[in-house]
């Protein structure tokens, strides 16, 4: 029988052992009766043999072995009436565990569904990923943000592929849904016939793709859906393998849809329609696609390894191949010297089965680092819960001390007390863990943006439910076992001697919560510097300089649905555009642009200047309309901006920046008039371009670069140009208002046109999301650090004043000045106060080197930032035990006298 | 003289116990009436003693319980030996014979040598 079969049967066990107990006992008179003795001597007699009824059914329950478990239950039902009978003590202290084991959770959850779990795939830890090691030489167009491979690349894996069992190749894209007028996208995927197969995803409807699907050229291609799409889009209809779906303008039919909790292979985001490799060509304008080139980088690759090949032995196999790889797949356009590097290139092979993912490469560290800072947020709730329950352990000093007078053992009473603390980390657990769900879910609405939609699987598992209760426990054992082993220590007598007298029970007592008092001050301390430090370091990417002025600024991007149009009517329709928009009430100016600063586009040459024997350089190139200057804001520093002159057929000229100006023409000549070249395809002439204007330094990429030389182009002297312009807007009016004018305007001329809109500022917010999102949470979590910290000393230095009245009463009563009671009171918590804030400061050093990258524009441990965190703590805390200091001050004497 | 529990060796009582209940079925007080009866009242086992051992014996299911009637009408709990009760005595008391044995021959000894 188990034991709670048991103890389900502990009433009817009671009664027979009543029962048997009694049946002796009766039979003893009985006999002794019929001794000769009357019943009254005889029971009496039996009384005195048997000994005492509650105690041998004691040891009859102890021989039973169900005793602790009815001790454990009588603790729970004694620890609940504790606690109901105290609300305000329990309210605190779930709240804040539940706040300190929920926001960990919330963490956790993340870091689990970022990290840690595998893919949604059969056989998982099968997978493994092949890549190039960073560093290795990759130059060419990359168009997605999985472009690892280029085709030619991909075919020869396929055919050096000896460790795995089958291989998957993926591409990501969006596809547009909508037939005309503004763009709706759904996230896609090109994906090999194989992938699902070797997956092993069978489709719920329909089939999914085999190797037929993707042969090169194919013409019509299918489309596999997956499951939230075919509910969201298409309605959930069982039939949706006889309809059509509309992608990029071309009709593909639906021959599938994948089951449901299948997102692909790339941790944060999911797919929901996937098209064949080889439909690549059928989608491209240009009717070659991106198979064709050998410098188009498309593809990632994983692969499932065969049961004899670990990942290690593989990794040697594709080292080796590489050299053949790479031979068989170089591009005809490389130099020499790019042939070199490309020929050098390595392979690698590593574990797959958490799939890839550009959030975990991005989101790690951050991950990581949010999760240490809830962990000391829960440290320090634990020490302050730790401190009440000291506090109220003194209070219940005498009922502890009867307890254990009357036999109660110390394990016993240690026992009930945790019990205690265990009703209060399990309610707190419960809470969080509820907490989480909410937290995390916001965090991820947090993090994703109308372009780069974010998902992230965050149904609890064994990892999420392993690590709250791991939490939960230690938090538990950390605030309940000081208290419980301190209240137990004192001896019964002393306690009962001392007990309502008001006397202070030995200095020891108050070093626990001292020394508790300091842990939180210089944890909090911690963490309040990193809450200044990453507001700090959001204050000073915001406030950097871009180099032109973001505000009013909305770009649109066209692209015209017609097909291939010639350079000539391309570039007129262009104008023609530019000039309606021009036109438009509130538009101050607008501009053509290849692609606006930091949206992610880069394009990058070796330079150097014409007939000069230099080193080639690498410079960030764009192409760049007619006023584009004036309209983003960012002054001509010499020279001019392109004008009508700049066409085709003139000479090839070049606006450049300052710091392009500094590294490749000197800052001694007039740049102007200058001529510079950049390295051009093999066989070709190195480009020739002459300097007609100088503008003041912008960023390219990212906020946090230097200034980087850049090169501006005229679009118009473009050879290959894409299939509609881009263009920035700045007007006064609000954005959304620029934007339906925009719109209409579109839809009256050209409604067939493919339309996206942008607003610069925003999305030089979006490039910020990191550094908001640890601006936010660091902030949030600092701040509770020093608010718990702070009712912690408040707490500790009223009871401490409240354990000294007496003392203070003397002192008073014997002619102390008030002022020095308040400092005697505000001594004790400055000295606790700058103990912690040392401590505090040497953590402080040690936890900052982890965190500089993730900082701009200041040291984790800038001294300024680090002695203001002090400075703010210490004036909080000096005001929060300058209120029981001030009480102290104005006991009546004769009032704390009397109550001795 | 009497033995109260503490003066029984470790694990006696228990042995006792299984001893009387071998020879067939029985309730508690018979078994504290029998033990005092064979010994000749040497060995008086308090009923604050005999219920946790027979409760201890039943929860290491040595002993097996169940409610019968007396011959004088009454309800009583009797015990019976298992089959491991069984095989528990005789190992038990295998090992009992040659302690007090070897404990005869040595206190025999001291007495005044070999006789």
């Amino acid at each position: 029988m188990t034991w709670w079969g048991r103890r389900s049967r502990r009433r009817e066990q009671e009664r027979d052992l009543e029962k048997e107990l009694r049946f002796h006992i009766e039979q003893r008179v009985a006999d002794f009766i019929r001794l000769g003795l009357g019943e009254e001597e005889a029971r009496r007699k039996v009384r005195q043999e048997f000994g005492g009824m509650d105690q041998v059914k004691e040891d009859c329950r102890d021989a039973r072995g169900t005793r602790w478990l009815d001790s454990i239950w009588k603790d729970l039902r004694f620890g609940a009436r504790q606690l109901r009978l105290n609300p305000g003590f329990t309210a605190v202290a779930v709240a804040s565990l539940a706040l300190g084991i929920g926001a960990n959770t919330a963490i956790f959850e993340l870091v689990n569904a970022v990290r840690l779990r595998a893919l949604p795939v059969a056989d998982a830890d099968q997978l493994a990923y092949i890549d190039f090691p960073s560093g290795s030489m990759r130059s060419g167009v990359i168009t997605t943000r999985s472009g690892r491979f280029t085709y030619a690349q991909w075919e020869q894996l396929q055919s050096s592929a000896e460790p795995f069992s089958g291989l998957i190749a993926w591409s990501a894209t969006r596809f547009n849904l909508a037939s005309g007028g503004e763009a709706r996208y759904a996230e896609g995927l090109y994906v090999n016939g194989t992938f699902f197969r070797v997956l092993g995803i069978s489709p719920l409807i329909g089939r999914t793709f085999t190797a037929a699907d993707d042969e090169p050229g194919c013409e019509s291609p299918g489309v596999v859906i997956s499951h939230a799409f075919w509910q969201s889009e298409l309605g959930g209809d069982p039939n949706v393998t006889a309809r059509t779906l509309t992608l990029d303008r071309r009709t593909l039919p639906i021959i599938g849809v994948t089951p449901t909790g299948f997102f692909g292979v790339e941790v944060g985001h999911q797919y929901e329609v996937a098209v064949p490799i080889c439909a690549d060509k059928f989608f491209a304008g240009d009717e070659q696609g991106r198979a064709a080139s050998r410098r188009s980088w498309w593809i990632s690759v994983m692969g499932r390894l065969k049961p004899d090949w670990p990942v290690s032995r593989a990794d040697g196999y594709i080292k080796a191949q590489a050299p053949l790889i790479m031979e068989a797949t170089l591009p005809p356009s490389y130099r020499p010297d790019q042939v070199k590097r490309y020929l050098a290139n390595k392979l690698e092979i590593t574990r797959g089965s958490t799939g890839v993912s550009d959030l975990r490469r991005e989101y790690q560290d951050p991950l990581m680092l949010l999760l240490s800072i809830t962990g000391v947020v829960l440290l320090i709730a634990c020490a302050n819960l730790a401190n009440l329950l000291l506090a109220r352990a003194s209070v219940r000093e005498r009922e502890i001390a009867v307890r254990q007078a009357i036999g109660a053992s110390r394990t016993r009473v240690i026992t009930q007390l945790l019990v205690e603390s265990l009703l209060l980390s399990f309610v707190g657990t419960i809470l969080g863990a509820l907490l989480a769900r909410v937290l995390s879910r916001s965090l991820v609405a947090f993090l994703a943006t109308e372009n780069d939609r974010l998902f992230v699987g965050l149904s609890i598992d064994w990892r999420v439910l392993g690590f709250t209760s791991l939490v939960g426990m230690l938090a538990c054992v950390l605030f309940g076992l000081l208290p419980a082993l301190r209240a137990t220590r004192v001896s019964p007598a002393s306690a009962m001697r001392a007990g309502g007298r008001g006397l202070t029970a030995g200095r020891e007592r108050f070093t626990a919560q001292r020394a508790l008092m300091v842990a939180q001050v210089a944890l909090s301390l911690v963490l309040l510097t990193g809450a200044l430090v990453f507001t700090g370091s959001l204050r000073n990417l915001l406030r950097v300089d871009t180099g032109f002025r973001a505000d009013g600024l909305v770009m649109m991007d066209v692209t015209w649905q017609d097909g291939q149009l010639a350079r000539e009517r391309s570039f007129a329709r262009a104008d023609n555009l530019l000039e309606q928009v021009r036109e438009l009430p509130g538009v101050a100016s607008a501009a053509e642009v290849g692609w606006t600063p930091m949206s992610g586009a880069e394009w990058s040459e070796m330079v150097w200047p014409d007939g000069v024997n230099a080193e080639h350089q690498p410079s960030y190139f764009n192409r760049v309309g007619a006023g584009y200057f004036m309209t983003m804001g960012t002054p001509l520093l010499a020279g001019r901006e392109f004008d009508a002159r700049d066409t085709a057929a003139a000479t090839k000229v070049a606006i450049v920046n300052d710091a392009f100006v500094k590294r490749f023409l000197g800052e001694r000549s007039n740049p102007i008039g200058r001529l510079f070249r950049f390295e051009g395809r093999a066989g070709q002439a190195d480009p020739v371009f002459q300097v007609v204007g100088v503008v003041r330094n912008t960023k390219y990429l990212t906020l946090r670069e230097q200034f980087p030389p850049i090169a501006f182009l005229p679009v118009r002297q473009d050879e290959n140009p894409r299939g509609g312009p881009t263009l920035v807007v700045r007007s006064a009016l609000p954005q959304d208002e620029v934007i339906r004018a925009v719109k209409s305007l579109m839809s009256s001329h050209n409604p067939d046109a493919r339309l996206g809109f942008q607003v610069i500022s925003r999305q030089i917010e979006r490039s910020l999301m990191r550094d908001r999102l640890m601006a936010n949470l660091a902030g949030a979590f600092g701040l509770l650090a020093a608010l718990l910290a702070t009712l912690g000393l408040y707490g500790v230095i009223a009871y401490i004043v409240a354990r000294r009245r007496n003392e203070i009463g003397v002192r008073i009563a014997l002619g102390a000045d008030r002022r020095r009671v308040v400092w005697l009171v505000l001594r004790e918590s400055a000295l606790l106060l700058s103990i912690g804030l040392g401590l505090g400061v040497a953590l402080t050093i040690y936890a900052a080197r982890t965190v500089e990258t993730l900082v701009y524009g200041l040291k984790p441990a800038d001294p300024v930032v680090l002695s203001s965190a002090m400075g703010l703590l210490a004036v909080v805390a000096m005001a929060a035990s300058y209120v029981p200091a001030r009480s102290a001050s104005r006991l009546d004497p004769m009032q704390a006298l009397r109550q001795e | 003289m009497t033995f109260p529990k503490s003066d029984l060796p470790q694990g006696t009582l228990d042995l006792l116990i299984l001893k009387t209940v071998a020879l067939g079925p029985v309730h508690g007080y018979a078994i504290a009436q029998r033990l005092q009866q064979i010994s000749r009242d040497v060995v008086q086992v308090p009923g604050g003693s005999l219920y946790p051992a027979l409760h201890r014996l039943e929860n290491r299911k040595l002993l097996a319980a169940e409610w019968r009637q007396t011959e004088t009408g009454r309800e009583a709990k009797f015990y019976r030996l298992t089959r491991s009760g069984r095989a528990h005595l005789q190992t038990g008391s295998a090992s009992w014979q040659r302690l007090s044995e070897a404990v005869g021959l040595i206190l025999g000894m001291a007495e005044g040598g070999p006789r």
